[in-house]
């Protein structure tokens, strides 16, 4: 019997979501179409033998109660639960502070997932990989370019690229292009062996104190960083194995990061023929609408049943347009996220951007951020004031744009008007 | 009568829409520039028309012989081996200026106004002087030289340049009219009308100032072509409000001051204006936002773009949900691919733009 842990953070971790997570915590944000951590639950939920999902995290604990019931429903086979983390123990302390939680019903093997990261999630090779390994742990592990390994955790494989000789976090000169992803599996034996490890902390602790070091001190009894202090020592002793994934693989930290984000998850869903993905149309001109025809929709794109859209609109691709969000006519929208109770009046444009919560979108306005280069995980710049803001053009909750109005690559803070273009500042 | 156009060079600060015709040739409002102040010339029983002028292209040519048969007139060119700055050309062409007693009028090829040679005429023959400058009243005279007149008199009594202190705000419009009696007063040499020949003339009495009433601007660079189409256009709601599209009946004209040519089409859901000039056989498709704009003949702009304070050369094409702004000025030929963002730039003819400008910048 499997169960898997997702590591939600809590409401002061997620300030790079800004100002999307001013309104909603960054893991029930939406990316194709569903919430963030909805893409680990559904593939969690695939791999054999798994009986329950805990959330684990710092927010309050009706945060989580809506999606855990729909979680409920969709997924029958899975008990869900939320744990609040109440001190901060370190990405590894809170999970072996409810070890017993965990343990309980025999459990035999535990995945461990972050949730600001967007992946094909192929848990189930992991899962396979990780018994024929018979190794503690195995690490999820992606090829990075060179010249970007210094941002992850970084994995020095074996010849075979079966096992981990040596584990760094963001090095600051090259070491591996292996990076972590931030999805782990562990055998239940794990928690002795943090036991152990929290173990030789404290003595090495006393042993400062004992020094005559005096002090605040991070060396907190039950504080444990499960990268450097854990899966360090694993590599080291030889029981942390490899599983390379070839599926695609995304960080999902800064607001922008959860456009490319929605487009890997539309995308696969296309490809996998899931009903929600909207129809392409064949017809490619808007000079030959026809009536009850529906917009012209290009590549993948989510349309929420509720929203209503004009058949002289353009969507797509790479868009994701959500409940009750109404759209006008001879309107564009390409590689965006348009949320809940948005309004986009007739001929403006949305491009490379996320329109906020009950946003209003002007006649001929236009809201343009920069596309994200496919290759490459940076979604920021920093503009000629010296300002590092996102690419993608973000606006917050209740968002006005005016009429002929442009903003471009700018983050609009929650309920503004914007009655004059604006092109690369942060409006407060 | 007579009258005498300084066209000068290649018009290389209209560029680049001077790289595909001359400059005279441009049109303003739907009309080539220099048709504006021949039509006016006409109007006042000017015959002879002089065109000074560097070069001569063919087509200006042959555009210009169909005038002289319209009007009944006679173009000449008198073509400059070398500049002869604003007071040789009189010189060289003295010989059509000189021919009879009557005075001649002389006009800077980029200005724009609603010449009022008429009145000037009048006011000239009353004064009896050698000289009459029309004169336009501006907000900040310190960039100019402004005309200080005798006190309760339209005699000139000097010119100052640049004035740091406030001595009036009458400048030069760049429109005279003369007397063939200046005609001795100038060698065939680069010479400076208003340093040279003005100061020396007003010295003898020999000058006096007309102002004019309403709008006045040189149109010779993108900005102020922008500029002065909008002021052409307000003027012509005051004077002739028939000749432009009148909202009561096009749904599309926002705020008025617009000029639609009749062969152009216009798409369903638009909003044109204010200060809009279509040109013959453009096609505006549905959605469309224009304001403050130049769309010459042939365009297509196509559905849901928005123009605003751009010039679209002949031939091109905006597309569907294409956004030109920040004066940006399309040449000949140009097309601005789906979606693209293009602002303050100066496009060269028969480029294609699939990324977008978001700086001013020439595209080469």
């Amino acid at each position: 019997m499997n169960k898997a842990v997702i590591l939600v953070g809590g409401p002061s971790r997620a300030t790079r979501f800004r100002p999307l997570s001013m309104n909603m915590p960054q893991p029930l944000f939406p990316v194709g179409g569903k919430p963030i951590i909805w893409h680990q639950v559904n593939a969690l939920s695939k791999t054999p033998g798994l009986k329950e999902i805990i959330l684990l995290g710092f927010f309050e604990e009706h945060v989580f109660q809506n999606f855990i019931d729909q979680c409920t429903d969709e997924f029958p086979r899975i008990v869900f639960r939320y744990l609040r983390e109440y001190s901060v123990l370190g990405t590894a302390g809170g999970l072996f502070h409810f070890r017993d939680l965990i343990l309980h019903g025999n459990t035999q093997n535990i995945f461990l997932l972050y949730t600001d990261i967007c992946s094909s999630f192929p848990l189930e090779e992991l899962l396979e990989k990780h018994i024929a390994s018979q190794k503690m742990g195995t690490i999820m592990v992606t090829k990075v370019p060179r010249t970007e390994a210094s941002r992850y955790g970084c994995v020095v494989s074996d010849k075979e690229g079966n096992t981990a000789l040596h584990y760094v976090e963001k090095p600051q000169t090259y070491v591996s292009d292996l990076a972590s992803t931030g999805v782990y599996i562990f055998t239940s034996k794990v928690f002795s062996y943090m036991a152990e490890i929290i173990d030789e902390k404290s003595k090495l602790r006393d042993s400062i104190s004992s020094k005559g070091f005096d002090g605040e001190s991070d060396l907190s009894i039950d504080y444990l960083r499960l990268e450097q202090d854990v899966l360090q020592k694993m590599a080291v002793d030889k029981e942390l194995a490899i599983y390379k994934t070839k599926g695609f693989w995304r960080q999902i930290k800064s607001a922008a990061s959860a456009v490319p984000a929605n487009a890997e998850y539309l995308i696969q869903a296309q490809s996998q023929k899931q009903s929600f993905i909207a129809t392409p149309t064949r017809r490619t001109s808007i000079q030959s609408i026809e009536p009850n025809q529906g917009p012209i929709i290009v590549g993948a794109v989510y349309i929420h049943p509720s929203a209503v859209i004009d058949n002289s609109a353009k969507i797509g691709p790479n868009v994701s347009i959500h409940a009750h969000v109404s759209v006008g006519a001879g309107a564009r929208i390409k590689n965006s996220i348009v949320l809940d109770h948005t309004v986009v009046k007739d001929n403006s444009a949305i491009l490379n951007a996320i329109v906020g919560w009950r946003g209003k979108i002007g006649r001929w306005s236009r809201v343009e951020g920069n596309p994200i280069d496919d290759a490459s995980n940076n979604v920021e710049q920093v503009t000629s004031s010296g300002t590092k803001i996102n690419s993608i053009c973000i606006l917050g909750q209740e968002t006005t744009v005016n009429d002929e109005v442009f903003v471009r690559n700018s983050i609009v803070l929650p309920y503004k008007e914007i009655s004059s273009d604006q092109h690369n500042e942060i409006i407060m | 009568m007579k009258a005498l156009i300084l066209v000068g060079g290649f018009g290389t600060r209209l560029r680049p829409l001077t790289l595909s015709i001359p400059k005279p040739l441009v049109e303003f409002a739907n009309k080539p520039m220099i048709l504006h102040q021949i039509e006016a010339l006409v109007k006042v029983g000017v015959t002879d028309v002089v065109l000074a002028v560097n070069y001569k292209p063919e087509v200006m040519a042959s555009v210009l012989k169909k005038y002289e048969e319209k009007f009944g007139i006679t173009i000449t060119f008198s073509v400059e081996e070398e500049p002869l700055g604003t007071a040789g050309p009189l010189a060289l062409a003295a010989h059509i200026l000189g021919k009879d007693n009557d005075p001649f009028f002389v006009l800077n090829a980029d200005v724009t106004c609603d010449y009022p040679f008429k009145q000037m005429l009048e006011f000239h023959n009353a004064h009896g002087a050698e000289g009459t400058i029309l004169a336009t009243k501006v907000e900040e005279p310190s960039k100019y030289g402004v005309i200080v007149t005798e006190e309760n008199s339209p005699k000139i009594k000097c010119f100052v340049e640049k004035p740091i202190e406030f001595v009036g705000n009458r400048i030069n419009a760049g429109i005279y009219l003369f007397n063939p009696a200046i005609l001795s007063r100038i060698q065939l040499r680069p010479t400076s009308i208003e340093k040279e020949i003005f100061p020396e003339m007003a010295d003898d009495e020999q000058l006096y100032t007309f102002d004019l009433e309403g709008y006045w601007m040189d149109v010779g660079q993108p900005k102020d072509f922008i500029a002065g189409t909008c002021l052409y256009l307000s003027n012509l709601a005051k004077t002739q409000p028939e000749l432009l599209t009148n909202p009561a009946t096009s749904s599309f004209v926002n705020g008025g001051n617009v000029l639609v040519h009749p062969t152009a089409k216009i798409g369903s859901g638009c909003k044109i204006g204010p200060n809009v000039t279509i040109g013959p056989n453009v096609v505006i498709g549905d959605g469309v936002r224009l304001s403050k704009c130049v769309i010459m003949e042939d365009v297509v702009v196509k559905s849901f773009a928005f123009v605003r304070n751009s010039i679209v050369g002949w031939h091109s094409t905006v597309g569907s949900w294409s956004r030109l702004d920040g004066i940006t000025v399309l040449g000949d030929d140009v097309h601005i691919n789906d979606e693209i963002y293009v602002n303050g730039a100066s496009v060269l003819p028969h480029k294609s733009i699939s990324a977008n400008v978001t700086e001013p910048r020439i595209v080469m």
